[in-house]
């Protein structure tokens, strides 16, 4: 049995970002790259699935440059992963064209019975992958997971929507499963896991390699930083004072009231 | 001249807000609008979407479009974008709107845009700007390749009108057929908040650490309901286990957009900001003048919070009454 995750390098939280040249990109010189923090949640439950279902294994995939995708697979491996596949692809793919190359790889490779993936990466905030994967693969899917489990063909899962609210989802395997915080604690990659992972060899392959024929479907015409905010009106007095002037200030000057 | 699909989401026999946006910004477009709407209420939620701007209603008058299975809407708007042969297509970001769109839009080899903040909208050419990068920067983007452009808006972004009562549209059935399903929904758990949610709140009341324990979100639930607010919280009181994660705000948490986002107790992590940083207006009510979240504010209050907020509450209630 053969687990897949798909996992993607984007800048860290803390990075500040900064407008390239082009003004279409963000310019990438000292941005501290990690693995989306939603796909951690991906390759945990899937090493814990396989640790639990003997004689299966987990396959990380990654599409993107080759340096990042070759580095957040490594720590994936780190984590527990068996296998890794990195294609190496151009920065600027759009989720369609993504969701294409990971689908051809995956069949290529024989399918999986469950593919894990985090519910968005942080970066493009597109939360499109997983279900287009999904589409092109002609399998099920269920996004925002916090709960998972599979038996027999049965795969049962949560889904958290508004208000708090969870839908209880059950698919006939294989499906694509997006988490979502919640799902688990990801493990720490542990000293002999790094230096085990560093042995391991990653296949490569080529997006134009997979020949997908899938050409973009949207496009950034460009990228702007938010527009600065004008300095805090901080409210003086005491607490009373503070409280009616910030109540008459929301009313008649925000107008929000 | 296009012509613009509007996928209407309801609650309660209503329509929701977000539709009422996305009717009303297809409408000022100039095109023609066409509204499909699911569900064994579709008949009468027909009207209301007439009164905001649809010159057509397709309706699946189905019990089982009342709850989201990713396949049967996928087969329904696969039917409907055959029937109608939309331009565009305008839908919810909302946890419906961001599962299912994506999924149609490989399905039709077509482009999706989710979570945009604006939407330009001129004949066959759509732009729309929408948060990257944490907010930390904003995207123009359009569409390439594209039969059909999808644009999933995020609630609280466009003006309503106020409604046409005399307004009619033309109602067509569509029948839907899928059978062999492999999802099925065996049950949806409901959540303890009555009140709408965090990514669709018009007025948000969020807490952190400062609140020192978790019984103390009482005075933030009093607060919120002078208000009319959700209650949100900081991923830190989160973790610490006083709060759901459904209420956490920020990175790995939800990215709000309310009018109105009153942070108390919340120092204002980065992981934080980047989640309510969309917001219109901000309050922040710190005892730190120098905690980071004040950046971010629109309004400050420095001071205890376990003074000012009561106080607080008691001022929107005298404010809101008259």
């Amino acid at each position: 049995m053969k687990f897949f995750v798909c996992i993607k390098q984007v800048p860290d939280t803390e990075t500040k970002i900064k407008i390239g040249s082009d003004t279409q990109s963000i310019d990438t010189t000292g941005i501290k790259w990690v693995m989306n923090p939603y796909d951690e949640y991906a390759v945990e439950e899937s090493v814990k699935l396989r640790d639990s279902n003997p004689g299966s294994q987990v396959w990380v995939l990654s599409v993107g440059p080759k340096k990042r995708t070759v580095e957040t697979l490594r720590t994936a491996l780190a984590m527990g992963a068996d296998e890794a596949i990195a294609v190496d692809a151009p920065e600027n793919l759009d989720p369609y064209q993504t969701a294409k190359a990971l689908a051809a790889v995956i069949q290529q490779e024989g399918g999986a019975k469950v593919i894990f993936t985090g519910k968005l990466a942080i970066d493009d905030n597109a939360s499109c992958v997983s279900q287009m994967t999904a589409e092109f693969l002609k399998v099920p899917h269920t996004t925002v997971v916090s709960k998972f489990s599979l038996s027999a063909e049965n795969i049962l899962v949560e889904r958290d929507v508004e208000g708090g609210a969870k839908e209880v989802v059950q698919m006939l395997a294989p499906a694509v499963v997006a988490a979502n915080k919640g799902l688990n604690m990801p493990r720490y990659a542990s000293l002999p896991g790094i230096m085990k992972a560093k042995k391991k060899v990653i296949k490569e392959l080529d997006f134009a390699g997979l020949n997908t024929g899938a050409s973009a479907k949207t496009k950034v015409l460009s990228l702007e930083l938010p527009p600065e905010k004008p300095p805090v009106k901080m409210l003086q007095g005491d607490s009373s004072a503070q409280v009616s002037a910030l109540v008459k200030a929301l009313r008649d000057e925000a107008k929000v009231l | 001249m296009g012509k613009v699909l509007v996928f209407v989401e309801s609650s309660n026999g209503k329509i929701k807000r977000s539709a009422q946006e996305l009717l009303t910004a297809a409408k000022k477009s100039g095109q023609s609008v066409t509204a499909l709407v699911g569900g064994s209420q579709a008949q009468q939620l027909a009207t209301e979407c007439a009164q905001f701007g649809a010159q057509e209603v397709f309706v699946v008058k189905d019990s089982q479009f009342d709850q989201y299975n990713p396949e049967l809407f996928t087969e329904m708007m696969s039917q409907a974008v055959a029937e109608i042969k939309p331009t565009v297509i305008l839908a919810s970001s909302s946890s419906l709107g961001k599962d299912l769109f994506p999924r149609v839009a490989a399905h039709l080899n077509t482009g999706v845009l989710s979570d945009c903040t604006e939407l330009n909208l001129q004949g066959d050419d759509v732009t729309v700007k929408r948060p990257v990068y944490s907010g930390k920067a904003m995207a123009k983007m359009g569409f390439e390749n594209s039969s059909v452009k999808i644009v999933l808006m995020r609630p609280n972004q466009l003006p309503i009108e106020a409604p046409q009562t005399s307004a009619t549209a033309a109602t067509k059935e569509l029948s839907v057929k899928k059978t062999d399903l492999k999802t099925l929904i065996k049950e949806v758990v409901k959540g303890t908040s009555e009140k709408l949610d965090l990514t669709e709140a018009n007025i948000i009341v969020s807490g952190g650490r400062g609140l020192k324990e978790a019984a103390n979100f009482k005075l933030l639930n009093e607060l919120a309901d002078a208000l009319g607010a959700t209650v949100g919280a900081s991923r830190a009181v989160v973790d610490a286990g006083w709060v759901s994660h459904g209420m956490q705000v920020g990175q790995t948490g939800k990215t709000v957009a309310p009018t109105l986002y009153i942070a108390v107790g919340i120092s204002g992590a980065i992981q934080h900001l980047a989640g309510m940083s969309g917001a219109k207006v901000i309050v922040a009510i710190n005892n730190d003048p120098n905690a980071p979240i004040f950046q971010k504010a629109t309004y400050g209050i420095v001071g205890d919070l376990f003074d000012v907020v009561p106080k607080l509450t008691e001022e929107f209630k005298k404010a809101l009454h008259h």
